[in-house]
C-alpha cells in the first residue's frame, strides 16, 4: 500500500469514528429525553406540592396562624405569578429575597416561628421544618408553572444584586480554580451525558434557572434552588454558602434576570 | 401518619387508566447509616386497589420497589364518575386510603 493512500484510509476512519460518536451521543440524549418524559407522567414532586399546600393552609407556630396573608412580592396572598419574579426586594425588610427567605420571613412574622431556628433546620432538606420548607417551596412555586420569568430590575437594590451575581458567577477560586461559569458559560457543554445550561443568557424555557425545584430519582429529594446552588459551590469545592446568603440571593437574581422569558417548568424530575 | 396519595383515573375506550403516586420511605433494610448500624426495613407490603368494592388490583411488594413508587394499571368495567380506591400496608402496618373519581 503507497503511503498516501493509507493516509487517506487513516483520514476517513477517523471522521468514521467521529460520526459514529456523534450519532451515538444524539441517540443518548433523545434516550434521556424519553426517560424524562415517562418520569414525568408520575413526578413524585406532586407529592412534595400537596403536602406543601397543607402546610401553608395549616395554622401552625406559636401564633396557630395560616400563611395564607404572606406576601411574596405581588401582594398579601397572591401565589399566580410571584415565584416568576423572585429574588425581588421588598420594602418591609428593606432586602432582596429570594422565594425561599420570603417564606421564613412570613413563618416568622406571621407564624411566630423562631427565625435562627428555621435557618438551622433549612439545610436538613430531608426531615422536620426543613422538610416543610422543601414542601411549601415547592408547592409556591408550583403556582407560577407555565408563566416567563420577568424579575424586576428597577431597585438600585436589584440591579446591584444582580452585579454581585455577575461577579460570583465568574469569580474563579477554590483548589480546583473552578467558577460557576466553568461549566455553566460554555455552549452546548455537559459532564459525562449531563448536558450543562448557558446560564450567562436565557437557556430557554424549562431549563436551568426555570427547572428548580426539582426532584432528584437518584437520591429521592427534592431539591430547592437553595440547595441546588449550595451543591454547585460542593461540587466545585468551595466552601458551602449558608442557607439564604446573599451569595446565594445574588447569583438567583443574576440567574434569573438573565432567564427572562423562559417559561418555568416547575416542579421537574431530574435523574 | 403517611402523607396524601395522588391517583388519577381516565377512561379511555373501555379501559380505565389509574395512576398512582404513593409517599413512602421504602427503606429496604439492607442499608446502613454513617454509624454502620442497619436501618431497619420500613416499606409497603400489600397494595390493594378497588372499584365499585370490587378488588381490581392487588399486589405485595418488598423493600425492592423504589421511594415514593410510582403505579399505572389498567382495568375494565368501569364508568366515568365511578370511585377508585387504592390502599396500603406497610411492614409497621401503617396505613393509608385514598380514591379518585374516573374522568
Amino acid at each position: 500500500m503507497r503511503s498516501s493512500e493509507a493516509i487517506r484510509l487513516a483520514i476517513l476512519a477517523g471522521a468514521l469514528s467521529a460520526a459514529a460518536a456523534a450519532s451515538a451521543q444524539g441517540t443518548t440524549a433523545e434516550g434521556i429525553a424519553k426517560y424524562r418524559e415517562m418520569l414525568q407522567d408520575g413526578n413524585p414532586a406532586d407529592l412534595f406540592d400537596m403536602k406543601g399546600e397543607e402546610l401553608w393552609k395549616q395554622k401552625r407556630g406559636p401564633k396557630a396562624a395560616t400563611l395564607e396573608r404572606c406576601d411574596l412580592g405581588k401582594g398579601p396572598g397572591v401565589l399566580a405569578g410571584a415565584f416568576t419574579e423572585l429574588p425581588r426586594f421588598f420594602a418591609d425588610t428593606g432586602k432582596v429575597m429570594d422565594l425561599e427567605t420570603r417564606l421564613i420571613h412570613c413563618m416568622v412574622t406571621i407564624q411566630g416561628f423562631n427565625e435562627s431556628d428555621l435557618y438551622k433546620a433549612a439545610p436538613s432538606i430531608g426531615r422536620g421544618e426543613g422538610a416543610n420548607l422543601v414542601a411549601m417551596t415547592t408547592y409556591l412555586a408550583t403556582q407560577s408553572r407555565g408563566m416567563r420569568f420577568n424579575l424586576p430590575q428597577n431597585r438600585p437594590e436589584e440591579k446591584n444584586m444582580y452585579e454581585v451575581g455577575k461577579r460570583l458567577f465568574f469569580q474563579r477560586a477554590g483548589p480546583h480554580d473552578f467558577s460557576c461559569s466553568s461549566c455553566h458559560g460554555v455552549e452546548g457543554g455537559r459532564i459525562r451525558l449531563q448536558d450543562l445550561p448557558l446560564l450567562t443568557k436565557n437557556p430557554g424555557d424549562g431549563v436551568g434557572f426555570a427547572a428548580w425545584p426539582a426532584y432528584r430519582v437518584s437520591n429521592g429529594q427534592m431539591w430547592t434552588m437553595q440547595k441546588r446552588l449550595n451543591d454547585c459551590y460542593r461540587q466545585q469545592r468551595f466552601p458551602e454558602p449558608k442557607f439564604g446568603s446573599d451569595v446565594t440571593i445574588a447569583l438567583g437574581v443574576y440567574m434569573g434576570v438573565n432567564a427572562k422569558g423562559a417559561v418555568s417548568a416547575v416542579p421537574t424530575i431530574k435523574r | 401518619m403517611a402523607d396524601p396519595m395522588r391517583i388519577r383515573a381516565a377512561l379511555a375506550g373501555d379501559e380505565t387508566t389509574v395512576r398512582v403516586l404513593m409517599a413512602h420511605i421504602m427503606e429496604p433494610g439492607t442499608r446502613r447509616d454513617a454509624a454502620g448500624a442497619l436501618i431497619p426495613a420500613h416499606f409497603i407490603q400489600d397494595v390493594d386497589a378497588s372499584h365499585n368494592g370490587k378488588s381490581v388490583l392487588k399486589a405485595m411488594w418488598t423493600g425492592a420497589v423504589s421511594q415514593n413508587p410510582f403505579l399505572s394499571f389498567k382495568f375494565k368495567g368501569a364508568a366515568k364518575g365511578d370511585k377508585v380506591v387504592v390502599k396500603w400496608v406497610d411492614n409497621k402496618r401503617d396505613t393509608r386510603t385514598d380514591e379518585a373519581t374516573i374522568a
